[in-house]
């Protein structure tokens, strides 16, 4: 039992950290705050993907050796995908009959699989300009309301709609008569 | 007619159609943001929505040139599949974007007016840089065939469309608030969504959706799977609006420009389902262990509280925009019901309502966009006599009021009667009865605006009335004539949502 | 003429003529001239029709798919013809009497008012001749909104709440009722085709709990037919001007209801599996419940319309338990009421209207002595009055009497006296109110003048004599319209009272 939780000391990590993120983001009232537990989240994910892509022993993944003068071509990342699941125990079992049919790439190094590492870069382009535009638009709701509490913004704009609901009565008041 | 147009188009554009479809207004997005004025990103705009509707219909003809339905497989770059991203196009994905890049188009086109008098402008140019890169990002997910290249597109449109959301705060500051709660839901939605593809593929070593979709059958009882799967749902369940995840769309939907609303409300959570119905059907398939009671015990009543719950909610608004809405919400739900019946023929009825409701609010909240232009304000009261200062654009309206009904001789009818005879034929009687009261609750949200448009007499005449502007009523009457195109000759309509199930369920997979 | 040319114009004839209306609202003269004319040459289509059917000539039109297995497809039969010829027919008397009470009247928006009625027409015509459920559903939602705007013509707030409740009743049932049972009929056949001897008898897997939801939901959904406790939304409808509640309310709509569950009792389901539903004898017995009280509460009714539109209630009941009788009896029974109820109750509605526009009037306890002002008026009222209780020689004898033998066929021993009941109660309403006018009792005063100069118009007067006359006239032509009708309603077997000389 032990040993299963400890092997998988990396997920619990980001879980750990995932369920962080996601609580500040829903329970901060500064909405600063939330866009950081929301970087935190997306941050989990990252190393969620990364360490998918680790293999024990494995090196960065630039061929060498005589890797390199082998068919440079040759797809390769089914493999080190397959290694990469090990980590996941029983998921791995099964996957790794599925991904072994895929290919035998015959390397003479064990690299770590790239195609995660090239995935997240593209996730924290996406991850910034969230980020970004989040930013954006609370330096916009401080213009606006002056404030960047939540609950705040929300008991003005519940004030505003108070106001709207009674001009609208009297209106509709104003046109039965 | 659409082989006809498709044979204009030179043979070694019509080749590239897949790629040039999406990169053809990203393309164009920066042009349109360096635009001098914002005339002519508006020009820009239309071009671009023009060119990916011309890519739609080719791509259209393309599939349906071969008896059953060509998948056409394009590889981005000339990668090929699995290392490379592919771009796979089938009768589902051309039915989706056709739908995408037609509203888009009509969408343009109309912008004009409504974006002169919403947004300042220094802000046109680049509003409408971010209209074309949220446009990119729709037909991208519809058009890709790699999970992640899914997930890439899926925050394209979303960013852009925070910050088309937010722009709404020239006329409302609320906009604000509401841009920033949707692009809190939004990512949290992409993330679990891409956490889920993760998950796949750990355990499969491929992020091509239709290799994914074979290798998952050798993994049956993965519990890497499970979960990857769990997660998918969810976080496309928020991207769709799927209730209960719907709460950040009211907000977003009532406080945006008008024009963002109305492209919004028919395209956005309409790519969201069908991103939603990949997974369900070509990726997982029905095999799968969770396929059944993820469709019977998370979408069925999902979808129904949807018709329910939000149909109530849509009663009781007095801000139109805010009824409207909520009524997406629960028109969602008919979708979502149509799916989880998990047969061809209700995955059928729901993507033919799918479309169905693309053209219903796209008219709704055309027809609402012309008000706001004309007469500032959107609440019911405001809504008085409007029947008679601007018949035409309310003449429009009550013809997507009524389809939205579901009276007869309307697109809504025809979807509706295609997903009750789908429950039927499923033995689902009681749901029949869910869809009926909820029809019947529409009779009630909308009778009301109606009423007060056309039997009522305006409450403060004072204020300035008259027709839209004939730029925002030709595409309105479009999408009007549309509706009634589709309720009396909707073989055309409907044919496309069978082809689109059928090809879900027959060789989706392979 | 062609059968398809035929039905194709009596389509689009309706439509031309709201067109027309359009064209030359401005001019009055010109848009009554053409109500007049394109009334008239749609009643002679309409007869044009109903010979070919009475030759047993094939009369049908397809106007291709909505979607696959949805087809616009229209055919002619014995039912629907007269029915066409019953609307069409009536359309050229009200619109003579239109012409006089809303001029009389003075109303406003009377260019949409013709529209709307000819739009309606265009309803009422569809429903008469549609082939399948569907063609019929679509139909009997246009005439639905048609008439929306017709009801809420005053446009003050009670006309509103008229109409409203008008509308969320008759849209409310079909969308919540029709609607499911056409789809589901469609599930259970896999057509909507209207197959003499009944489209479910091809269903599969037809069980007896199944048929009986699917009546029920029939009987309810039709809320036209205004079946208690959906009959609500007719009383409501009367803040209309007095020509929709004659034409549409007595005519029109109303017996659009009735002839769907006519046709559905006879076309969808078919005398045997009819009868071997359970549900029919509960609805045959909503039906029966639905005439006695809908004429006892007609009774406590002073305003003269409402008192007449719980009458049309009562009268209504009668077709749907003719059609819940399920033998050919009882089906010529209601097939019967449908002409000769519109007759009468279109002539009665006609009177009220004469009234109002004369005196302003629309309380009964006002109308002491009135008729030496306006004798014509009361006659007709009297003689519609007669025909309605069902009194020789007038056209609503017939009804009855196919009713109560239906009944005895059927073995239905509680529905002769049922009609019976409702005959004495009809009496019981409708007479006094010409026997008061005409011969009041001593000393009850002067009736009140006249508000509009000159009483009423000559053409709001003219136009209840004829059809009153009309109700005479069926009297004498049951024979051959009985033997129109027996193709659909199937031969009737001779009674047991006429074979055994009265001795059951």
């Amino acid at each position: 039992m032990l040993e299963f939780v400890l092997e998988r000391g990396n997920y619990w990590a980001i879980i750990g950290l995932m369920m962080i993120g996601l609580y500040i983001a829903f329970a901060a009232t500064n909405l600063i705050k939330r866009l950081i537990g929301l970087g935190l989240f997306q941050t989990s994910i990252i190393l969620f993907y990364t360490s998918l892509a680790r293999i024990d022993g494995g090196t960065a993944p630039i061929l060498f050796g005589k890797d390199y003068k082998k068919d440079k071509g040759h797809d390769d990342h089914g493999e080190h995908a397959a290694d990469a699941t090990e980590h996941g125990g029983q998921a791995a079992d099964a996957a790794y009959g599925a991904a072994k049919s895929y290919g035998e790439a015959g390397m003479e190094n064990v690299y770590s699989n790239p195609l995660p590492h090239v995935l997240m870069l593209t996730a924290i382009v996406v991850g910034v300009a969230t980020l970004a535009v989040g930013l954006a638009i609370i330096v916009r709701i401080r213009e606006a309301y002056g404030t960047v509490e939540a609950d705040e913004i929300r008991a003005m704009d519940l004030d505003v709609a108070i106001a709207e609901a009674a001009s609208e009565a009297v209106e509709s008041k104003a046109g039965a008569a | 007619m659409i082989d006809f147009i498709a044979s204009l188009v030179p043979s070694n554009l019509a080749a590239h159609a897949p790629a040039l479809l999406v990169v053809g207004s990203m393309l164009m997005a920066p042009i349109a943001a360096f635009m001098p004025n914002g005339r002519l990103a508006w020009l820009t705009s239309i071009v671009a929505t023009g060119f990916a509707l011309l890519m739609a219909i080719v791509l259209l003809s393309q599939v349906r040139s071969v008896e059953g339905n060509a998948v056409i497989s394009y590889a981005m770059g000339g990668w090929m599949p699995d290392a490379g991203i592919e771009f796979r196009i089938d009768a589902l994905n051309s039915m989706v974007l056709l739908l995408v890049s037609t509203i888009g188009f009509l969408a343009a086109i109309f912008s004009w007016p409504s974006v002169a008098a919403e947004i300042r402008e220094a802000k046109r140019a680049m509003f409408y840089a971010a209209y074309l890169v949220c446009f990119t990002g729709l037909t991208g997910v519809a058009s890709t065939g790699d999970a992640f290249n899914l997930f890439v597109f899926l925050e394209i449109s979303s960013i852009a469309t925070y910050v088309l959301v937010a722009l709404g705060a020239t006329r409302d500051r609320r906009a604000l608030p509401a841009a920033g709660n949707y692009l809190l839901m939004g990512t949290i939605g992409a993330s679990f969504f891409v956490v889920g593809v993760g998950f796949l593929y750990a355990a499969t070593g491929t992020l091509n959706m239709a290799e994914l979709a074979i290798r998952l059958q050798d993994v049956p009882d993965n519990k890497a799977v499970f979960a990857g799967y769990a997660f998918i749902v969810v976080g496309l369940g928020i991207k769709a609006a799927m209730f209960p995840l719907h709460q950040w769309l009211p907000n977003a939907y009532a406080y945006s420009p008008s024009f963002v609303t109305m492209f919004l409300a028919a395209t956005a959570t309409k790519v969201a389902i069908y991103a939603l119905v990949r997974f369900l059907f070509t990726v997982f398939g029905l095999e799968f262990a969770f396929e059944g009671s993820t469709l019977i015990w998370i979408l069925m009543p999902m979808g129904i509280a949807a018709m329910v719950a939000c149909s109530f909610q849509a009663v009781f608004q007095t801000d139109v925009r805010r009824t409207l809405a909520y009524s997406s919400v629960a028109q969602v739900g008919y979708m979502l019901l149509g799916i989880s019946i998990g047969t061809a023929a209700g995955v059928s009825a729901g993507m033919f309502h799918l479309v169905n409701h693309a053209l219903i609010k796209g008219a709704l909240f055309m027809a609402l966009a012309g008000v706001v232009l004309s007469y500032q304000g959107t609440t019911l009261n405001d809504f008085k006599g409007l029947g008679r200062s601007s018949p035409w654009t309310m003449t429009a309206f009550a013809i997507g009021a009524l389809s939205l009904i579901g009276v007869p001789l309307t697109a809504g009818f025809q979807s509706k009667y295609a997903l009750v005879t789908a429950l039927f034929e499923h033995g689902w009687w009681w749901a029949v009865a869910v869809v009926m009261f909820s029809s019947l609750l529409a009779v009630v949200y909308m009778g009301r605006i109606l009423e007060a448009v056309f039997f009522q007499t305006a409450s403060n005449p004072n204020k300035r009335r008259k027709e839209a502007p004939l730029i925002i009523l030709i595409p309105l009457w479009v999408l009007a004539l549309a509706n009634i195109w589709v309720g009396v000759q909707g073989g055309f309509v409907a044919g496309l949502a069978d082809d689109a199930a059928a090809s879900l369920f027959i060789g989706g997979a392979s | 003429m062609s059968g398809e040319l035929a039905i194709a114009l009596a389509l689009i004839l309706p439509l031309l003529i709201c067109a027309g209306i359009w064209l030359v609202g401005r001019i009055p003269d010109l848009r009554e001239g053409v109500t007049l004319v394109g009334s008239g040459a749609l009643f002679f289509v309409a007869i044009i029709i109903a010979r070919k059917v009475g030759a047993g000539e094939a009369v049908e039109l397809s106007l291709g798919e909505a979607v696959p297995g949805l087809e616009f497809a229209f055919r002619a039969e014995p039912l629907g013809a007269l029915f066409a010829l019953v609307a069409s027919g009536l359309w050229i008397v009200n619109s003579f009497y239109s012409i006089g009470y809303m001029r009389g009247n003075r109303e406003r928006n009377q260019t949409r008012f013709y529209m709307c009625f000819a739009l309606a027409l265009f309803g009422a015509m569809g429903v008469a001749l549609s082939a399948n459920l569907f063609t019929l559903f679509v139909f009997y939602e246009i005439l639905t909104l048609s008439t929306y705007p017709l009801v809420a013509h005053k446009g003050d707030a009670n006309a509103q709440r008229g109409a409203r409740i008008y509308l969320m009743t008759l849209l409310g049932t079909s969308i919540g009722f029709l609607l499911v049972a056409v789809i589901w009929t469609g599930a259970l056949a896999g057509s909507l085709d209207f197959v003499p001897g009944g489209l479910l008898q091809q269903a599969e897997g037809l069980t007896p709990l199944v048929s009986s939801v699917l009546l029920l939901l029939f009987a309810f959904g039709v809320g036209k037919a205004a079946l208690m406790p959906f009959h609500f939304w007719l009383p409501n409808a009367m803040v209309a001007p007095t020509p929709v509640s004659a034409l549409l309310h007595a005519v029109a709509v109303v017996k659009a209801g009735v002839f769907t569950i006519l046709k559905v009792a006879i076309y969808i389901f078919g005398e045997e599996i009819l009868n071997a539903t359970a549900s029919r004898e509960f609805i045959l017995g909503v039906a029966c419940f639905t005439i006695v009280v809908a004429s006892l509460v007609a009774m406590t009714k002073d305003n003269l319309k409402a008192r007449l539109a719980y009458s049309t209630v009562a009268q209504l009941a009668y077709v749907t338990c003719g059609a819940m009788l399920a033998d050919p009896a009882g089906f010529m029974g209601g097939s019967l009421q449908i002409a000769a109820h519109a007759v009468g109750k279109i002539t009665l509605f006609m009177c009220a209207g004469a009234i109002y526009v004369a005196t302003g009037m629309t309380n009964i306890s006002d109308m002491r002595g009135l008729g030496k002002r306006m004798p014509l008026v009361f006659i007709a009222f009297f003689v519609a009055s007669l025909s309605i209780i069902g009194i020789p020689p007038l056209a609503g004898d017939w009804p009855k009497y196919e009713l109560m033998q239906g009944a005895a066929d059927g073995g239905m021993d509680y529905v002769p006296y049922v009609l019976i009941i409702s005959s004495l109660l009809n009496i019981a309403y409708l007479l006094p109110i010409p026997i008061l006018a005409l011969m009041p009792p001593p000393g009850s005063g002067e009736p009140a003048p006249y508000k509009r100069p000159g009483g009423a118009p000559m053409l709001t007067v003219a136009a209840p004599c004829f059809t009153a006359f009309l109700c005479f006239l069926m009297f004498f032509t049951v024979g051959p319209v009985s033997d129109f009708l027996e193709p659909a309603t199937g031969e009737r077997i001779p009674s047991v009272y006429m074979t055994t000389g009265g001795q059951p």
